[in-house]
């Protein structure tokens, strides 16, 4: 089974502070990780691998520096690695990203594409979902459990309260959800391979058949009007012995003070 | 000159940081308190390549380097010193001077074992009466036919029991003093080779340090490690890379209690205020950091030097000895900056400080490093 798994370099949010004043994310100085989702699908294609055999190739598309995703997922076990950079990728929302890593695979060749469900720096969730509608194949978000089947897979998505067993013919995309497994541990001689004995193929404007007008910023539909920080509310009350009817007549009275009832 | 760690040095960095903090960290009280070996952590580690990073690949290790292995030492050591001197007592001690003195087969038979993982060594030199003063030693080896039969006792052993294999320096030839010592290759399961009294230790609890006793131990004659009569400087030249191991650790131990000591002054409060506030935590904090960062750059000067291929004894005897004190004398003041909590066993500088006085102490005392280095000079 071949395997693409996208991979997005984000900073890591655990460690990103607001600027009181703009209102922005501080960025300078935070370390960068591999997308979370995005590593619990490469953990989710490595073990397809283990089970079924094939390879698993991973796509990143940003400035140089992704580079390192690139290696780490190497290091990991990852086969081949590919970074998509260009100037004229700058700016790019997710139509435009989709748009862009969808001409470069294209030029692969794969049975499935994992991507993580969402970044944990846009938060979007789109760019899987576009991914698939662009190279026209059936798309299963959410993922939490792939098994081969003969030809199609069978995917555990979870759906709010809920799981849906699907089937699906491939090619296929699925999206991965951060919680389906415990991505592995990269090995030290992994890591000096990765830099030292492998390379990542950069792809750039040139390698790619798609038009100026629907990549980087010009292919960006949305705009950011405002970015701003959740306002902090002021910590509730906790009335912990009452007795439950108690309970329900403190809450009337709170949501009669709000005049909210 | 340039003091940036390579993009490598600094993605293994962050894995053994993430290797640490997940699986290490949460158990590193329970190894202090149950004085347990951390078995299950030890067979992760080997399943991840961390017990053969400097080795090469042919023979199973991860063909990284000296600095690596150090980094990685230094990372355990920040969150548990037991588990980082575990690593660094099977990588130096053990699978190092095979690499370096064994022959072809001796590598393929046991250091392959010992960087892939399935093995873990160990090295025996001291004795009761032989500490710093390794030369008087009175374990012997006789030839007799095809094999050596080995009679003594080794004290102090980390690895001891938990370790498949054994490093062991023995007297051939009594008559010729430090010429006269030898070094064997002994397995585990080896009839007249057992255990004596565990060490109840001060720190590094977890980690086993055994009495290794040997009674007509019958070893076959391939398994004496280097010519006859070359183990002493065997012993000398391993102890050189080993002290990087334990400069590491050292280093670690420092490190680790400068980072719990920055996170509780800034939370504990006194007099309505954080005590990071107060100048006297500051300066505290600044020259722990100093001393810190000091060490740090001693330890990977070693370490680089023995990568390089140059002699390193001199560079690994002061990063040994400075990154030692330093572990000692940051460790007290972390706990001195906890005050009365630092004092239990609550929170963690207690253990560190405690695991700290032993890096002063084996693979050569300060003492020793101090003549070392002072034998180079004058």
């Amino acid at each position: 089974m071949k395997i693409i798994v996208c991979i997005k370099q984000v900073p890591n949010t655990n460690e990103v502070k607001l600027d009181p004043i703009k209102g922005t994310l501080i960025r300078d100085g935070v370390p960068s990780i591999m997308n979370p989702d995005d590593k619990a699908g490469l953990e989710a294609a490595l073990t397809l691998k283990e089970r079924y055999g094939g390879e698993v190739n991973v796509v990143s598309m940003g400035p140089p520096q992704a580079d390192a995703v690139l290696r780490e997922a190497m290091a990991m076990g990852a086969d081949k690695a590919y970074l998509v950079t260009d100037r004229a990728f700058g700016g790019a929302d997710t139509l435009a990203t989709s748009t862009t890593l969808a001409a470069a695979v294209k030029k692969m060749e794969y049975d499935l594409i994992i991507t993580g469900r969402q970044a944990i720096d846009g938060d979007t969730a789109q760019v899987g979902p576009q991914l698939a509608e662009h190279l026209n194949i059936p798309n299963v978000s959410y993922a939490e459990k792939i098994d081969l089947d003969g030809k199609t897979l069978v995917v555990q998505r979870q759906y709010e309260d809920r799981y849906h067993t699907v089937r699906v013919q491939m090619p296929c995309l699925l999206t991965a959800l951060g919680e389906m497994n415990k991505p592995r541990y990269m090995t030290p001689g992994g890591i000096f391979d990765a830099y030292r004995k492998r390379e990542v193929t950069i792809v750039t404007r040139a390698d790619l058949d798609v038009e100026d007008e629907k990549i980087g910023l010009k292919g960006s539909p949305t705009r950011v009007v405002q970015s701003f920080p959740k306002s902090l509310k002021a910590a509730g009350v906790k009335e912990a012995a009452l007795e439950p009817e108690e309970a329900a007549n403190f809450i009337m009275e709170k949501l009669k003070e709000k005049f909210i009832f | 000159m340039d003091f940036t760690l390579s993009k490598e040095h600094e993605m293994a960095r962050t894995l053994f940081r993430d290797f640490a903090l997940n699986e290490v960290k949460p158990v590193a009280k329970e190894v202090d308190e149950t004085e347990e070996f951390p078995a299950a952590n030890v067979e992760k580690m080997q399943k991840l390549g961390f017990l053969g990073i400097p080795m090469p690949k042919e023979y199973g290790g991860q063909g990284c380097d000296t600095l690596a292995y150090a980094i990685c030492v230094e990372e355990l050591s920040k969150v548990c010193a037991t588990t980082g001197v575990i690593v660094s007592a099977h990588t130096s001690l053990c699978a190092e001077p095979i690499l370096k003195n064994g022959t072809e087969e001796q590598r393929r038979k046991f250091l392959v074992p010992l960087s892939n993982g399935q093995k873990l060594g160990a090295f025996g030199l001291t004795e009761p009466n032989a500490g710093t003063d390794a030369a008087g030693q009175q374990t012997k080896a006789v030839l007799d036919g095809d094999s050596y039969i080995l009679n003594g006792s080794k004290i102090f052993i980390t690895n001891g029991k938990e370790a498949d294999i054994y490093v062991i320096f023995a007297m051939t030839d009594k008559s010729k003093g430090t010429r006269g010592i030898s070094a064997f290759i002994v397995e585990k399961g080896t009839p007249g080779f057992t255990f004596g009294t565990k060490e109840k230790k001060m720190g590094i609890r977890g980690s086993a340090t055994y009495e290794l006793i040997f009674t007509d131990c019958r070893i076959p004659k391939e398994n004496l490690l280097g010519a006859e009569g070359k183990g002493f400087g065997i012993a000398m030249s391993t102890l050189d890379g080993g002290r990087i191991g334990i400069a590491a650790q050292a280093l670690g131990i420092a490190a680790g209690a400068l980072e719990s000591t920055i996170a509780y002054v800034r939370e504990r409060k006194q007099f309505g205020q954080a005590i990071s506030k107060f100048q006297n935590t500051q300066f505290e904090i600044a020259d722990m950091a100093t001393k810190v960062e000091a060490a740090r750059l001693l330890v990977y000067k070693a370490a680089m030097a023995k990568d390089s291929q140059k002699r390193f004894s001199v560079e690994a005897a002061m990063a040994k000895l400075y990154a030692s004190e330093v572990a000692m004398e940051v460790t007290t003041k972390a706990v001195q900056l906890h005050g009365g909590y630092g004092y239990t066993r609550e929170y963690e500088v207690e253990r560190m400080m405690r695991d700290a006085k032993i890096t002063e102490i084996y693979e050569g005392t300060s003492e020793v490093q101090r003549m070392v280095i002072s034998a180079s000079l004058l």
